[in-house]
């Protein structure tokens, strides 16, 4: 047996291969999608995020069945904790469902791609570059998609500005209506702890060309993660003014806000 | 007089290997005059063939003699081929005088052949391009003006003279046997250079399911532009492992590093102006051609890339 299969076997047992390939994603005749997602990847990272999913953040997901089981959908969460570990463990909560799991696609930034190998690695787990036309096409897809709002606003905040929401971003609304996507709110608790960060050394993040250099310690503390899943949110596709569509936005903003008081207030203590 | 006259066509690019195909699958049926820049080839007796510059009068002679009905233009130098002006005066003004004398000679129907590098890569690219998406190429790279010259000016006549039936075909990489561009020469390497970490998503069509996509496309008058693609990615590297190549990683950051290595070896397989096409993915939408002219391409990746292993070493 080469490295590869014994890897492959002790990483991925057959129940996992079979759960995976049960979920109809439309890939190529080499499991590929055009975004670069790939099957087989992706089971290595379900395996890895398994443990980091149940053995270190501890996650508590409710809600999650409330994600339609297929068609279009915006998962809509907040934005937090320096790295992605939010987008990540939301994906696999909706992938591990046990009845219709979909693996969603995550929104990224668009330094992502410029990274080498990271880049390439992120695109096999089913990110995907954060540009409008990416959404569109895979709404069209009828592909469940995260996008986070917020974007780097939420996820660069500092320690002390923790669960605040801060400026959503029009575009996934627009889409939403567009595409007659659904949007499921969530509620993201304890990511904020992971990577408490207390300044931001901006000319350094200029330098090396990343959206912001966090002061931090070098470590992903194990906080434990709730995840809030809220009821979706369906918006009409009739041609309104945009300042009804910011109203729209902040309905969607003010669930999300509700959903964080309720994982706030279920949470016992912060590891 | 003969009112069963058969098709008259003129193929340019004519030594190139979809050229010879294309007129495989037209011969039984139409008048071909095959014409190319580089050499003469023999196509049998029945069809004439020419070694011609456009540029030169005398290649007026072959509209007046064969009186045309439509052209198949196939005839572009690749971007590693020859000089950037010797390119640009070929691929650019060479297609001016051949859509003119089009013009002048009534001809109904041309097809002429792009190519997706029109649209460039960049890190910022959605996948699934559409047609109607910007051409950014000729903003990254003085060396691929030409390809994007040669789509303004053929959108230009296809605007002004709509007589002519001018259809725009932005293939994906064509591959297989014969074919000689810079990812097929890669794709049949022992040894292929890769750009360490990255692995963009690629498409490939086979040389015969291009070739049945220009004669569909000849044979239906749909003007416009349009993207050909089969619905089927793969990531670089992986490509290059199904076709039994080693890869030679060269580093990739700092950005100026690889390019200065590229251009100091000036591999002609992998010009350090197609760098990018190796970092960034530039994957193309190729639903709305399949849809208008019914394709369905039917060499799936596997054949294509069992080709280029069985055929590592030339007999």
């Amino acid at each position: 047996m080469g490295l590869a299969s014994f890897l492959k076997s002790r990483l991925i047992p057959a129940e996992l291969d079979s759960h995976i390939n049960r979920i109809r994603k439309p890939i190529g005749s080499l499991g590929y999608d055009p975004w670069g997602y790939n099957n087989e990847v992706m089971k290595y990272g379900f395996s890895l995020t398994r443990q980091l999913y149940e053995k270190y953040f501890r996650v508590e997901a409710t809600g999650v069945e409330k994600i339609p089981a297929d068609g279009p959908v915006l998962i809509v969460p907040n934005h937090s904790g320096q790295l992605p570990i939010d987008g990540l463990l939301i994906a696999y909560a909706l992938a591990s469902r046990e009845t219709d799991p979909r693996i969603p696609r995550a929104m990224i930034e668009r330094f992502f791609p410029t990274v080498p190998y990271l880049g390439n690695l992120l695109n096999e787990f089913g990110a995907v570059l954060g540009d409008p036309i990416n959404c569109a096409k895979m709404l069209a897809n009828g592909e469940a998609v995260i996008v986070f709002p917020e974007g780097i606003r939420g996820s660069g905040k500092l320690y002390h500005d923790r669960y605040q929401l801060k400026r959503f971003g029009n575009g996934f609304m627009h889409l939403a209506m567009k595409y007659n996507a659904p949007i499921v709110p969530v509620g993201v608790v304890g990511c904020e702890e992971t990577i408490p960060a207390i300044a931001n050394i901006k000319p350094l993040a200029n330098l090396l060309g990343i959206p912001y250099a966090p002061v931090a310690m070098p470590v992903v503390l194990p906080a434990k993660v709730h995840l809030n899943f809220g009821d979706p949110m369906i918006f009409d596709d009739r041609e309104i003014p945009e300042e009804q569509v910011t109203d729209r936005v902040e309905q969607v903003k003010a669930a999300i806000s509700e959903l964080i008081d309720t994982g706030l207030s279920e949470r016992k203590r912060l590891f | 007089m003969d009112e069963q006259r058969r098709p008259h066509i003129l193929v340019t690019g004519a030594a190139g290997a979809l050229a010879q195909q294309v007129i495989e699958r037209l011969r039984e049926t139409c008048n071909l005059v095959a014409v190319d820049f580089r050499e003469q080839v023999y196509l049998g007796d029945d069809i004439p063939s020419y070694c011609i510059d456009f540029n030169k009068r005398s290649f007026e002679d072959l509209f007046r003699r064969y009186r045309f009905d439509g052209v198949i233009h196939l005839g572009r130098i690749m971007s590693s081929q020859l000089t950037r002006m010797r390119r640009y005066n070929a691929n650019v003004l060479g297609t001016q005088k051949l859509l003119d004398l089009s013009h002048k000679y009534g001809i109904k129907r041309i097809v002429v052949l792009s190519t997706f590098h029109v649209y460039g890569a960049v890190a910022y690219n959605p996948a699934l391009i559409d047609e109607e998406a910007p051409l950014k190429s000729a903003g990254l790279s003085a060396d691929l003006i030409d390809s994007v010259e040669l789509e303004n000016l053929a959108n230009i006549y296809l605007w002004r003279y709509p007589d002519l039936n001018i259809t725009i075909l932005r293939p994906c990489n064509i591959v297989g046997p014969g074919v000689r561009n810079s990812i097929s020469t890669l794709l049949g390497m022992e040894r292929a250079p890769v750009l360490a970490g990255f692995s963009p998503m690629m498409q490939f069509i086979h040389i015969d399911d291009m070739a049945d996509a220009i004669v569909l496309t000849y044979n239906k008058p749909q003007r416009g532009v349009f993207n050909v693609a089969p619905e089927d990615w793969v990531a670089y590297q992986h490509a290059l492992k199904l076709c039994g190549c080693k890869t030679i990683p060269i580093p990739s950051i700092p950005p100026v590093l690889p390019k200065m290595i590229l251009s100091t070896l000036k591999l002609r397989s992998f010009p350090s102006y197609l760098m990018h096409f190796f970092k960034y993915p530039v994957v193309i939408d190729g639903r709305a051609f399949a849809r208008e002219f019914n394709f369905t391409p039917r060499r799936p990746l596997k054949e294509i890339f069992r080709f280029y292993r069985e055929n590592k070493k030339p007999v």
